[in-house]
């Protein structure tokens, strides 16, 4: 065990490295860059453009740069945003909360409701139940989720007026119950594709683990159904999983695009967004590495975890 | 200054009438200065209720002396104050200043290069402190500090010799005469020298993230991302505050915007407003005012004047008399933006009314074509001298309504043998090097040309502003007219306004000839905001809508 962490750290160190250098070089060959926003200003002359990009540190070379901004990651310094002037690390720690609860609940709804569509739908194959779920799976799938928002912020909270419109919660209220109200919505309609991505999952590993010896033994010996379910087939098929789940981990940190801004949501999936459009490099690549270490990371954890409970899988 | 007063949506006509009898046609036309509110309602004794605006850009920055853009100045002009104002008609008005010098009150020396200016004794900054003159004149050098990441140096750099001739009087010299730098203060606020001298960083600390200044809202908080909180500062010196907290809500997409402000969990709705396309629906919303507001920008396609297909008048004229505005306006725009003939703004007092009017008409485009020799090759596309009349035009890819306006005119232009290819870039992309060194063949996009809305157009207009050619500008069609640029020297250097205004006249006049651009239209903008809120009044020669929120209030 130690070995293979060992190995796979070094491994993710270096896929770090490679990473930072693709994402710094692509940034900086965009054209445009972060003064590109003042470019229509009237005010704004070929000498304060030329100023502020010596000031900015802008002028030098590529590689100049990246070695500095990398030197200053190594230390612990990750910059500061050319947008706004606060350090990288606070601008993402200010969006990381309405992100965690935005991914969190959706992702809690979409394992929980997908799970059990899934073994539902495997348990009972080619019933009224197993079509509408695909039929639906598929439907969530293929519709894009700023469509689905749309509509329930025009029937929900325009039409019906049950539920806010956007925003996190209502300015002047902070309770939880006005987080939670904000909540729903789109919780809810970012779960629908992911409902559909596990419950899919769910349902063929379901049905991989259902025809195997072992199940048709335990039958054979007279275990109840019930228990053939919850204690052999269940715990099986959700190994593939926690694979999953792993894989899925940087999202929950790292936001929804369309979700956040359809409903007004301030997590990371905006700030990208914005970081990307203002050319705010320091926070762009602070974004990326964040991600990329929490892909490693996820992938990591996936495979330890499958490890302990799968006792089929020795780590080497 | 509003096109159509807002008896179109939740007013009555009844409530409209009584308006007018109120405040008379003047104060509809043009709300009184710092927009005292032409209503007959009177605001509240103490400062009560919120007013949230909803933005479409987060506002970052909030050291007004930083780069930063329009969508901030919200935040800057609740905040903080300058030495002067420019209130909705265009007249320069004093804030911290107690009055506005000129040549005729001797604040300004006969040869525009002495100035000398009197501030206000009984202003506190938020934290209690007493402004003076000394942060008048922090300010002004803290601007042209190298060390300093400064917005615009513009006329500040002229500046020298800032003397403090006592707590409210500061003197200066200016190196050469320049009437716009007065039009330059009014966007220039004022920061507090005693909470900056102890900063140790002048980029990156403290003060930027929670300003202190001597505006009618002290700063509040901000939660990245969603908005940021102002309260009343009670110790206000000017009118107002009347509410008590002033909200500056990010929504980033144009259509949540909208319907936000329908919801109403937004009581206004700011930049970027109502897109035109929703116009007609929100004008019928119950309890909603909503109005057309001109803007400061002209919808403008720039010809890039040193690609060999432009260099001929003629075919400046003929592209632009192939152009189908009302078409683009009335069809593709939804009636909201009005014709103009030159880049300065309808409200400006500079605005010549009697430049040629356009017209659309495509047998005399292929005509004028025709007569200077443009004639079409084999696969139909004019010629003259191996030069093909062909080029590609570029607009920020995702704006919808240019890019159908493209098309249109594509449409048209093939139809007299002009080949336009369209080829638009992300914004980031598009306002970088490839508009600052003209790499376009022509670029259509919202311009704005006056800075502070002085009609200055040097920076525009010049040839020593062509930046492709090493000047130090955002001349980006490469116009060069000597006669042009020596009118512009002559303008810059005058102080008196009906001097400035004949020339103006005439820059206007010869630019309209030459066609280095093609105005479209003059972009208008769509407020709304809630029936219940008073006091609002828009201000096109400021860039934001909460240009003087301390004189909102609810009903």
């Amino acid at each position: 065990m130690p070995a293979f962490l060992l190995s796979r750290f070094l491994q993710s160190a270096v896929l770090l490295v490679i990473v930072s250098i693709i994402g710094f070089t692509v940034l900086n060959l965009m054209p445009g860059g972060p003064l590109a926003q003042y470019g229509l200003d009237p005010g704004m002359t070929m000498d304060d453009m030329e100023r502020l990009k010596d000031q900015l540190g802008l002028n030098r070379p590529i590689w100049v740069q990246y070695f500095d901004w990398a030197w200053r990651l190594v230390q612990g310094d990750w910059g500061t945003s050319f947008r706004d002037g606060t350090p990288v690390l606070s601008v993402i720690g200010r969006h990381l909360f309405a992100t965690l609860l935005l991914m969190g609940s959706s992702t809690v709804i979409a394992i929980a409701v997908g799970t059990w569509i899934g073994i539902r739908g495997a348990t009972h194959r080619y019933s009224l139940f197993d079509y509408v779920a695909t039929i639906g799976a598929m439907v969530a799938l293929s519709i894009p989720t700023f469509w689905f928002g749309l509509v329930g912020i025009y029937v929900f909270s325009l039409k019906l007026g049950w539920l806010p419109a956007g925003n996190m919660y209502t300015i002047g209220d902070g309770s939880v119950l006005n987080y939670l109200h904000h909540l729903i919505m789109p919780s809810v309609v970012l779960a629908l594709v992911h409902i559909a991505i596990w419950s899919r999952y769910m349902r063929t590993a379901t049905l991989d683990v259902i025809s195997q010896e072992f199940v048709k033994t335990a039958r054979a010996k007279g275990v109840t159904e019930r228990r053939v379910l919850m204690k052999h087939v269940v715990g099986n098929a959700l190994l593939p999983m926690i694979t999953l789940a792993g894989v899925q981990l940087p999202s929950i940190l790292t936001g929804a695009l369309v979700t956040e801004t359809v409903f007004t949501w301030p997590g990371m999936g905006r700030l990208f967004l914005d970081s990307l459009g203002y050319s705010d490099y320091p926070v762009v690549m602070g974004l990326l590495m964040f991600s990329a270490i929490l892909t490693i990371a996820g992938n990591l954890i996936a495979d330890i975890v499958v490890a302990l409970v799968d006792p089929r899988i020795r780590l080497a | 200054m509003t096109k159509s007063f807002g008896t179109r949506a939740g007013y009555s006509r009844r409530h409209a009438l009584q308006l007018m009898a109120a405040g008379g046609t003047v104060g509809l036309l043009g709300p009184q200065l710092l927009g005292k509110p032409a209503f007959a309602q009177t605001p509240p004794p103490a400062p009560t209720g919120r007013v949230v605006v909803g933005l479409s850009q987060e506002p970052t920055v909030f050291n007004p002396l930083m780069p930063h853009l329009e969508v901030d100045d919200g935040v800057d002009f609740s905040i903080f104050d300058a030495l002067f104002r420019i209130n909705p008609e265009g007249v320069i008005i004093p804030n911290l200043a107690v009055e506005v010098p000129s040549q005729d009150n001797g604040g300004i020396s006969e040869d525009g290069l002495q100035w000398r200016i009197k501030v206000r004794d009984d202003v506190r900054w938020h934290d209690g402190t007493p402004f003076t003159a000394e942060d008048v004149k922090y300010t002004l050098e803290l601007i042209v500090n190298p060390d300093f990441r400064a917005w615009r140096t513009t006329g500040h750099a002229l500046v020298h010799d800032i003397t403090v001739v006592s707590p409210t009087e500061i003197t200066w010299r200016m190196e050469v005469a320049f009437a716009p730098y007065l039009s330059f203060l009014t966007e220039t606020f004022i920061v507090p020298k005693h909470v900056l001298e102890t900063m140790a960083d002048l980029n990156e600390n403290a003060f930027n993230q929670a300003p202190i200044g001597t505006g009618a809202f002290k700063w509040g908080k901000r939660v990245a991302g969603d908005h940021v909180e102002l309260v009343a500062n009670l110790d206000y010196f000017g009118e107002g505050p009347y509410i008590e907290q002033l909200i500056f809500k990010y929504i980033p997409d144009n259509t949540v915007l909208y319907t936000q402000f329908r919801s109403g969990d937004i009581d206004l709705v700011g930049q970027a407003y109502i897109t035109p396309d929703n116009y007609a629906e929100a004008a019928t919303l119950a309890d909603r005012v909503v109005t057309l507001v001109p803007k400061a920008s002209v919808e403008t396609i720039y010809l890039n004047m040193e690609r060999p297909q432009f260099k001929e008048l003629a075919v400046r004229e003929a592209i632009y008399l192939a152009i189908d505005r009302e078409a683009i306006i009335d069809a593709l725009n939804y009636g909201v933006p009005t014709v103009t003939e030159t880049f300065m703004p309808k409200q400006s007092f500079y605005f010549n009314p009697e430049l040629p009017k356009h017209e659309f008409n495509l047998q005399r485009a292929a005509q004028v074509l025709d007569e200077a020799g443009w004639l079409p090759g084999a696969d139909g596309i004019r010629a003259k001298d191996g030069v093909r009349l062909a080029f590609a035009n570029s607009t920020t890819a995702g704006a919808h309504l240019r890019e159908q306006a493209q098309q249109f005119i594509q449409q048209t232009l093939a139809e007299i043998g002009i080949e336009m290819t369209i080829a638009n870039l992300p914004s980031a992309v598009m306002f970088g090097d490839f508009w600052a060194l003209s790499q376009f063949d022509t670029a259509m996009s919202g311009i704005t040309y006056l800075i502070g809305a002085d009609p200055d157009v040097t920076n525009r207009f010049h040839t020593k502003a062509i930046a492709a050619q090493g000047g130090r500008g955002s001349n980006n069609a490469q116009y060069s007219n000597p006669e042009v640029d020596a009118l512009l020297e002559e303008g810059s250097r005058t102080f008196d306004p009906e001097t400035r205004r004949a020339i103006y006249f005439k820059v206007q006049e010869i630019v309209r000839r030459d066609l280095p651009f093609l105005p479209l239209f003059a972009n208008t903008s769509v407020f709304g905001h809630k029936a219940g809120l008073q006091g609002f009044v828009s201000n096109s020669n400021t860039r934001t809508e909460s240009w003087h929120a301390a004189g909102w209030y609810w009903a």
